[in-house]
């Protein structure tokens, strides 16, 4: 027997495996789509919902999405976080608002950063529109919108959000 | 106890890279194959939905749950998922019929191994401490295992190499295959070696896509009035992680398993059988004790091309449909997982009437 002092309690097996991520076909089409500066979706056959960022297929239906459809930068808080920790190598400071937001003529939310408002007037059903990177620094990338703000309409019932068609709050 | 009909299959094209294509992408296709299959809408339409990958493959945590996007869980459904090939969702879904807890069941299998480096992604399936931190590819501990059975002078590299022909003749057949072909065994034999004693022909192409099934109880599958086949028998075992302690050159495991299946109580007439390797199809054919009246791989088996975590569920499927189609009465499918045939599976499949 070796003394306990030798005894081997651990070893270190780090594991480093690189891949190529593809992102899927639809997704592929909606990076490609926002690097021109527009926000596609995908509509399902069977039940008309709208998804965005889109999948290639409708979750609810089992079927695949084809039809694109183009959608507005304007849209609605679903839900909300105020964050009060830092984002490691991130430059946005604490606290900062991180929601849930659906754009008008989509049917499920996705999530994005808050700004230019006063954190403790968020809530649920305010109307909000993308600020944009400039132009030239768009990439294929969601965050070619540097946040969303809100923007003055009155709030959407919270039964409508979700709901709203392209057209927005007044369609 | 119920008994199991498998009433549809299909599977995808066995591609060296699915391109863009996500894991959704590539198994809805299949899905909505066995859904036309049996006249039904979505998976909302069986009991049961039991799902075989392994989110190594395209490197990223529960990619297998993106996968259930494909089904249309709304309202919820009942589903479960294996981290192995769809061959052992087809096991747990046999037992849930069986238990009586469904009546019907939806199997699937997918991966997009293309996005990493395979071999070496697969030795991370090895035991953790002594053999993973080795990095050992399996291609590798393959070659171990084909040396160990050249040198018990049980096979010999004619004898690969006939596999490899055989298979890539079969496969001429098989409109999914990655890899067809006509090649004499001499011609093989003159290629480079590999990984001694592999050439790259011993390997089975490995390629991207997924495959679908559907299985149920004989009366289901009579009120679907679809043509089926009867899974008369189904069974898996494993032999230990230690390569050092295992017979490298037999398969006990798959004896075990085809003695519990049944696969001796009738003729073998087709054998679909999982062997990436091409020594491999030697040591399983021994060990189900197939005789010279059985015909081994008619589809070509992995050598017309390895979908990952789906070739399994597809040698299955492969005898499905030439007893649906009354091509053949009773053969046995096998699938395999781990290094070096660790996990074999055998089912026994029958015609019906
Ligand atoms: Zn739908």
């Amino acid at each position: 027997m070796a003394d306990t002092a030798d005894t081997i309690t651990g070893i270190e097996c780090p594991v480093y495996l690189q891949y190529h991520f593809t992102a899927g076909r639809a997704p592929a089409r909606f990076l490609t789509r926002i690097k021109e500066g527009v926000l596609s979706g995908q509509r399902c056959p069977r039940c008309s919902n709208v998804y965005i960022p889109p999948r290639g297929s409708c979750p609810a239906c089992g079927v695949p999405t084809e039809e694109e459809v183009e959608l507005p930068d304007k849209g609605t808080v679903q839900s909300f976080t105020v964050v009060a920790i830092p984002i490691p190598n991130n430059p946005i400071k604490p606290p900062f608002v991180v929601a849930n937001l659906v754009l008008d003529g989509a049917n499920i939310s996705f999530i994005h950063l808050l700004s230019e408002c006063e954190n403790s007037e968020v809530r649920i059903g305010q109307r909000v529109q993308a600020v944009w990177k400039p132009r030239e620094e768009w990439g294929y990338a969601m965050d070619n919108i540097r946040y969303f703000r809100p923007i003055d309409e009155p709030d959407v019932p919270v039964a409508q959000i979700g709901k709203l068609p392209v057209t927005g709050r007044e369609g | 106890m119920q008994q199991i009909a498998i009433v549809a299959f299909s599977q995808s094209d066995c591609l060296a890279r699915a391109g863009a294509a996500n894991e959704v992408e590539l198994i809805m296709p299949q899905l909505q194959a066995v859904y036309a299959q049996v006249g039904i809408d979505n998976a909302q339409d069986v009991d049961f939905v039991c799902s075989g990958s392994c989110d190594y493959l395209q490197g990223a945590a529960f990619a297998f749950v993106a996968g259930v996007d494909a089904l249309g869980a709304v309202p919820p459904i009942k589903e479960s998922h294996v981290e192995m090939d769809a061959a052992w969702a087809l096991y747990e879904a046999v037992l849930k019929i069986r238990m009586g807890h469904a009546d019907s069941a939806l199997l699937y299998g997918f991966a997009k191994s293309s996005s990493g480096e395979l071999p070496i992604v697969l030795s991370q399936q090895l035991d953790p401490y002594y053999l993973a931190p080795l990095w050992v590819d399996t291609v590798s501990l393959a070659a171990l295992q084909a040396r160990l059975l050249l040198e018990s002078g049980l096979a010999s590299e004619r004898d690969m190499a006939e596999v490899v022909a055989r298979s890539r003749r079969n496969a001429l057949d098989n409109p999914h295959a990655r890899l067809s072909g006509s090649v004499s065994v001499d011609e093989l034999l003159a290629e480079d070696l590999f990984v001694s004693p592999l050439r790259r022909a011993d390997c089975a192409p490995v390629a991207d896509g997924a495959a679908a099934m559907i299985i149920c109880t004989v009366e289901k599958a009579r009120e679907w009035g679809v043509p089926y086949a009867l899974l008369s028998g189904i069974d898996h075992r494993i032999e230990t992680h230690n390569l050092g302690m295992r017979d490298l050159t037999d398969s006990v495991s798959t004896r075990l398993a085809a003695r519990a299946a049944g696969v001796e109580d009738g003729p073998v007439e087709v054998a679909e059988l999982y062997a990436p390797f091409s020594h491999q199809e030697i040591i399983l054919s021994r060990a189900l004790e197939l005789g010279d009246d059985t015909r081994v791989n008619p589809s070509g088996g992995v050598f017309a091309g390895n979908l990952m975590m789906a070739s399994g569920l597809s040698r299955v499927g492969e005898v499905f449909r030439r007893i649906a189609a009354g091509e053949i009465r009773r053969g046995v499918a096998h699938a395999t997982s781990g290094p070096c045939l660790q996990h074999n599976l055998v089912a026994v499949l029958e015609s019906a009437s």
